[in-house]
């Protein structure tokens, strides 16, 4: 094995911890990449609905009716309600709390698994089907985009509780379940502006 | 210091992968990812020349019935398709998975079961593409498909479907690739590289990872839409419901134009690096070449309109975007000088991956000053949807990327084989390569400025075309041979190439350091740096440290700005879930094409390949209800 | 190698733009205020990037000779650094001076283009179809349409606003002599001013891929002095006249079957509009958007085999006994 170059060692890395958690952790930044991703398709959703809408002569267009906002308060003061015990989840994972970080994201699961009802009542009061004009395509492809993220995060959660349950829970899994109650508050946080969008944008502008 | 026999016996049973074909299906190496969507891509690129060749003999006589207008148009569509979204990208892609972890003295990247997935799933795309083809059902709407030509009324069938589903296979592979390339970039650099003293190709590899994150988005989304327009009747692009056939060419350009950029910046990473070698001093300029490089991938989002100067948008507006589609030439500029400057102040050796430098400056800054005439509004009324844009998108793609892409390939084609390609064989491919292109392509500016359109499968006669296409044709001829000049020269010398030891041009950065060809491994200690040129310290040994894990595969992560070590992860070992995942994600993409509910049920073999994938392999626990019972 | 490639490409220059320069549908021969507008700023604008390709092409050649001359270890000469650095900024300021002179002018051209905008002008209404465009001209006294296919005529000296859609997908109108091009887009309505300066004929071709025939979406532009456009356009508005002789009348019956459901002639029943109005083919340069001469052997072969000409276009091939072909050929060569 001819090198270029003779080697002088002047430190010793097996010192190092082998983990880390936040922003230090390698894998933080692979879930920042593809929520950022993520965000962006959504900007563009979004920006797709509002150049629609500066097209349209009426929004929603003549015979569409309004979105119902009784579900979709529902869904909203659910999702942001659900932040509390997903920060809670958090911290326990900050913490290393074992126990805190099984039944935390339990809970996490239910709570999703719940807020899906709301939100396919949602979709029935959406007041347009997708292929009756423009409107209804791009508002139905804002909830479908935005139902999308609940569901796989969803599915993260539940796999995540049932192997938090039953393997050792170590450094790793701390930190993915961090990585994990991220991600929901992103879900939340997106979630914000596309119901601004979708269910005030027609009867404000 | 010797080399430690056993401890580079103990590295090689770590990383290494299973023999035969399991290993093949299971390796998360990057070289050898790397080396498949290389072989892949430079197949491909083949492929498409031939159609190109094809065409080109069919443009060489007036109103020639040799090829069907159908024929003709599926030709330029996979032509354009392919070189962009399956080759150039990719190929971009390739070098990076490659080069990154060597730059950097990495044992791997920082997701390697990803990388593994991001190639199946690029496969994927091109077996959609070219199995389409064998089948009859090739896309024939160009590369760019816009509706409503290419919506539900005026193309039945699953051609446009086809196309965007490819699209969708290698934007998420693509995308999946760049969070890779980023997060190896900004976690996993050697001590003392801070990002002052990182090498000007991991900026620009660095800068087209954020790039594709914030412009392949714009591209899913818009070819979802048009599925779902053909496919469950939506309306986004059918003025008749209320949507807007531009809304299309805003989203695509959005995406189309970064995308561009994604394919040259790279490529101004291979010259900085070649140019750096074989000037045998330190680039000038590296802070202006790294703001350049930022500057240009910031601007190159705010310019896709130029793409839509002859839509009829408001005059404004379409001032604004002459002026920054101008304005990129700064950046663009500068880097040109900073090169040439390195060479004026160097003892620049023409060996050949120099030579392609030259043959990119030379034909690049061709294509970027057509690009600043397209780049008027007013003039791009003549310009546009002609061959002088045929023109320019050549010389800017073909001189820009790929004749960088060249360089590339022979500079480092010792660090990845042992051995080096043969120098005269080298010289003729380019001068083939080279002359031919610009005798094939320069006319086409003037065909474009006597009034030939672009897209047409014949022309009448009598116009005066004939002589300038028949040009044309020789000179892409001549180019073609050349390239297979090449790929002879890179089989032959696989074989019989003269070993060229682990550094044989003398290069300034760390991929230098090991091996060639480099170990699974890569290297055995963890490289140490305090300077942009850390190979060029007079001779004396490299600094390195000691202290990342022989037994078990493991990766040093440090901190973004200054490089400082933080922990030790451990680093994925071969796995058979980025395989299954990927067929199992492909499965949903082609389902997709003719039903809705692909979606739904395409979702449960995707989520049981992803927990597979992601299953720890910790213990199981000892405590709480699910705990082990024994 | 590059070197004598480029030398021979740049010794053909000369003789290949003289080629197309005296064409027909090109933006080198400028017969139209708008076409002239950029026709300048091309010349501007080539002039311009060739000095700085030719400034590039001096500094690599410059570069390698003077680094093949160094014998320096390491090829550093102190103060090296320091002109670059010179330079750089140097080179920065070039650039942006070019380029602001390539932007004003860009703007200048830009304005012309619009100087028509508010003036009074004949208005025409241009809609793509595939693959073919129907010409419909406003006539200012009584504010109907008068309709025709696939070829324009322009007064000359006078503006002339194009109103541009399509009834399918997205084509482009562009007679590069006279001005740049305008996509014309389903959903959209787009204006083209024309202010032709020569007399003459000139070609248009679609200029954004339509489909399988784009290659053959051509169309004629006929430059004329105002009396004879007025004398055209009074032509036009006639209605067809009626056939003079037995062949021709027997040529009216057979076309009153199978190609009166899609084509117009005014003055007769035939009223399909699926295609291009005939009321005049006769009097038109060419047939089937700019494929085929409007000549006897031009129409029998395109009525007879429209599919092997233009495949994919929307003609059917209809199968007629050969006297049937015979007149309806002589019959619409009457159509004037």
């Amino acid at each position: 094995m001819k090198l270029a170059r003779d080697l002088e060692i002047v430190g010793d890395l097996s010192n190092l911890p082998p983990s880390a958690s936040g922003a230090r952790n390698l894998v933080w930044w692979g879930n920042t990449g593809f929520m950022v991703i993520e965000g962006t398709g959504f900007a563009l959703a979004a920006a797709v609905y509002l150049y629609l809408l500066t097209q349209a002569s009426g929004w929603p267009p003549k015979g569409d009716q309004h979105p119902g906002l009784l579900w979709s308060g529902i869904f909203t003061a659910g999702l942001i309600l659900s932040e509390l015990p997903n920060l809670w989840v958090l911290r326990c994972a900050r913490a290393k709390n074992v126990a805190g970080v099984r039944w935390g994201v339990l809970a996490m699961t239910l709570i999703a698994m719940a807020l899906l009802i709301p939100r396919a009542f949602e979709f029935a009061h959406l007041g347009v089907t997708w292929h009756q004009d423009a409107y209804g395509s791009v508002v139905w492809l804002l909830l479908v985009l935005h139902t999308a993220h609940v569901i796989t995060d969803w599915g993260d959660t539940a796999v995540l509780g049932a192997w938090l349950f039953s393997h050792e829970v170590g450094d790793d899994q701390f930190s993915d379940v961090e990585d994990n109650s991220n991600y929901w508050t992103f879900v939340v946080l997106c979630w914000l502006p596309i119901y601004a969008l979708i269910y005030w944008a027609p009867r404000v502008l | 210091m010797t080399r430690d026999q056993d401890r580079l016996d103990r590295l090689d049973a770590t990383w290494r992968d299973a023999p035969g074909l399991w290993g093949f299906l299971t390796t998360v190496d990057h070289k050898r990812i790397a080396a498949r969507y290389i072989v892949t891509a430079l197949l491909l690129m083949f492929l498409a020349g031939m159609l190109a060749l094809d065409m080109r003999l069919q443009l060489s006589v007036p109103e020639n019935t040799r090829m069907s207008p159908q024929l003709f148009n599926e030709s330029f569509s996979l032509h354009g398709s392919t070189m962009l979204f399956l080759v150039s990208v990719p190929a971009m892609e390739a070098m990076a998975f490659w080069l990154v972890p060597l730059m950097l003295g990495a044992r791997n990247m920082a997701f390697p079961r990803l990388g593994a997935f991001s190639y199946w799933l690029y496969l994927g795309g091109v077996l959609t593409l070219w199995i389409a083809h064998a089948m009859d059902i090739t896309p024939d709407l160009g590369w760019f498909e816009y509706p409503p030509l290419s919506g539900p009324s005026y193309s039945p069938g699953h051609r446009a479907d086809i196309w965007a589903q490819m699209i969708t296979f290698t934007e998420v592979a693509a995308l999946a690739a760049s969070v890779n390339v980023a997060a190896t970039i900004l976690k996993m650099r050697p001590p003392g590289m801070t990002l002052a003293r990182m090498p000007v190709f991991l900026w620009a590899m660095l800068i087209a990872s954020i790039m594709t994150i914030l412009s392949m988005p714009s591209i899913m989304l818009v070819t979802s839409m048009l599925i779902a327009d053909r496919l469950v009747s939506t309306h986004f692009f059918s003025p008749a419901g209320g949507g807007d056939v531009l809304l299309f060419q805003h989203l695509f350009w959005f995406f189309g134009h970064p995308e561009v950029y994604i394919i040259f910046i790279p490529a101004t990473g291979f010259i900085s690096s070649i140019v750096e070698t074989f000037s045998k001093r330190p680039i000038f300029g590296h802070s202006a070449l790294v703001m350049s490089l930022m500057s240009i991938g910031a601007l190159a989002f705010g310019l896709w309109v130029h793409h839509m100067f002859a839509v009829g948008l408001p005059q404004l507006g379409n001032g604004f975007y002459t002026a920054a589609s101008m304005a990129i030439a700064v950046p663009a500029g500068l880097q040109i000088f900073c090169w040439i400057g390195t060479m004026w102040a160097g003892r620049p050796w023409l060996a050949t991956p120099m030579l392609w430098v030259l043959g990119f400056v030379a034909t690049f800054v061709v294509g970027g000053l057509s690009g600043v005439m397209t780049a008027s509004a007013a003039l791009d009324l003549q310009l546009t949807d002609t061959y002088f844009v045929v023109a320019h998108l050549h010389y800017v793609l073909i001189g820009g990327g790929i004749f960088p892409l060249f360089g590339a390939f022979c500079y480092w084609y010792p660090k990845a084989t042992g051995r080096l390609m043969s120098e005269r064989w080298g010289q003729i491919a380019f001068a083939l390569i080279v002359g031919g292109f610009n005798l094939g392509f320069f006319p086409m500016h003037l065909l474009g400025l006597m009034g030939m359109p672009r897209r047409v499968y014949t022309y009448p006669a009598g116009m005066g075309w004939e002589t300038l296409n028949q040009v044309a044709t020789a000179g892409s001829a001549i180019a073609v041979l050349g390239g297979l000049v090449f790929v002879a020269n890179a089989l032959i010398s696989y074989w019989r190439g003269a070993p060229s030891g682990p550094d044989p041009w003398g290069g300034s950065t760390l991929e230098w350091a090991s091996a060639s060809p480099a170990p699974s491994w890569n290297v055995a200690y963890t490289p140490v740096v305090d300077s942009l040129t850390p190979m060029w310290n007079d001779g004396r040994p490299l600094r390195a440290m000691d202290g990342i894990a022989i037994e078990r595969r493991e990766v040093l992560v440090t901190s973004v700005t200054d490089a400082t070590p933080l922990y030790r992860q451990l680093s994925a070992s071969p796995s058979i879930w980025p395989l299954i995942a990927s067929l199992a994600v492909a499965a949903m993409f082609l389902g997709s094409i003719f039903t809705p509910w692909a979606v739904a049920i395409g979702a449960v073999p995707i989520g049981a390949a992803l927990i597979g994938w992601f299953w720890p392999t910790r213990p199981r626990a000892s405590t709480g209800p699910l705990r082990a019972r024994s | 190698m590059v070197g004598t490639a480029m030398t021979r490409l740049f010794a053909m220059l000369p003789f290949l733009l003289l080629a197309g320069c005296d064409g027909i549908q090109t933006p080198l021969s400028p017969a139209g205020d708008q076409a002239s507008a950029l026709h300048q700023l091309l010349m501007l604008m080539t002039i311009v990037c060739g000095v700085v390709y030719g400034v590039v092409l001096v500094g690599i050649g410059w570069s390698l000779w003077r680094g093949h001359n160094h014998t320096t270890a390491f090829g550093d000469t102190p103060g090296d650094d320091r002109r670059l650095s010179r330079g750089l900024w140097t080179a920065a300021a070039a650039i942006v001076i070019g380029l602001t002179v390539l932007v004003v002018g860009s703007f200048i051209a830009d304005r012309a283009l619009f100087a028509t905008r508010g003036k009074n002008a004949m208005e025409v209404r241009v809609t793509g179809h595939q693959w073919w465009w129907r010409i419909e001209y406003r006539d200012s006294t009584t504010g109907r349409l008068i309709e025709t296919a696939n070829e324009l005529h322009l007064p000359l000296g006078r503006t002339t606003r194009l109103t541009l859609g399509s009834a399918d997908v997205i084509h482009s109108f562009w007679v590069p002599n006279v001005s740049g091009k305008i996509d014309m887009i389903p959903g959209r309505r787009n204006t083209l001013d024309l202010t032709p300066r020569h007399l003459g004929w000139f070609r248009g071709q679609c200029s954004e891929f339509c489909g399988a025939q784009h290659a053959h979406m051509a169309f004629d532009v006929k430059v004329e002095s105002p009396a004879a456009f007025d004398v055209w356009l009074a032509t036009q508005t006639r209605p067809a006249p009626p056939p003079l002789d037995a062949v021709a009348a027997r040529g009216q019956a057979v076309f009153a079957g199978p190609c009166a459901a899609c084509h117009v002639v005014r003055g007769t029943d035939a009223s399909g509009r699926a295609g291009p109005d005939l009321t005049h083919l006769a009097s038109r340069h060419s047939i089937a958007a700019g494929t085929l001469p409007m000549t006897r052997g031009g129409l029998q072969g395109w009525i007879a085999q429209p599919q092997a000409l233009k495949p994919g276009t929307s003609m059917p091939a209809v199968s007629l006994a050969p006297a049937d072909a015979d007149a309806v050929a002589h019959y619409l060569e009457t159509l004037r």
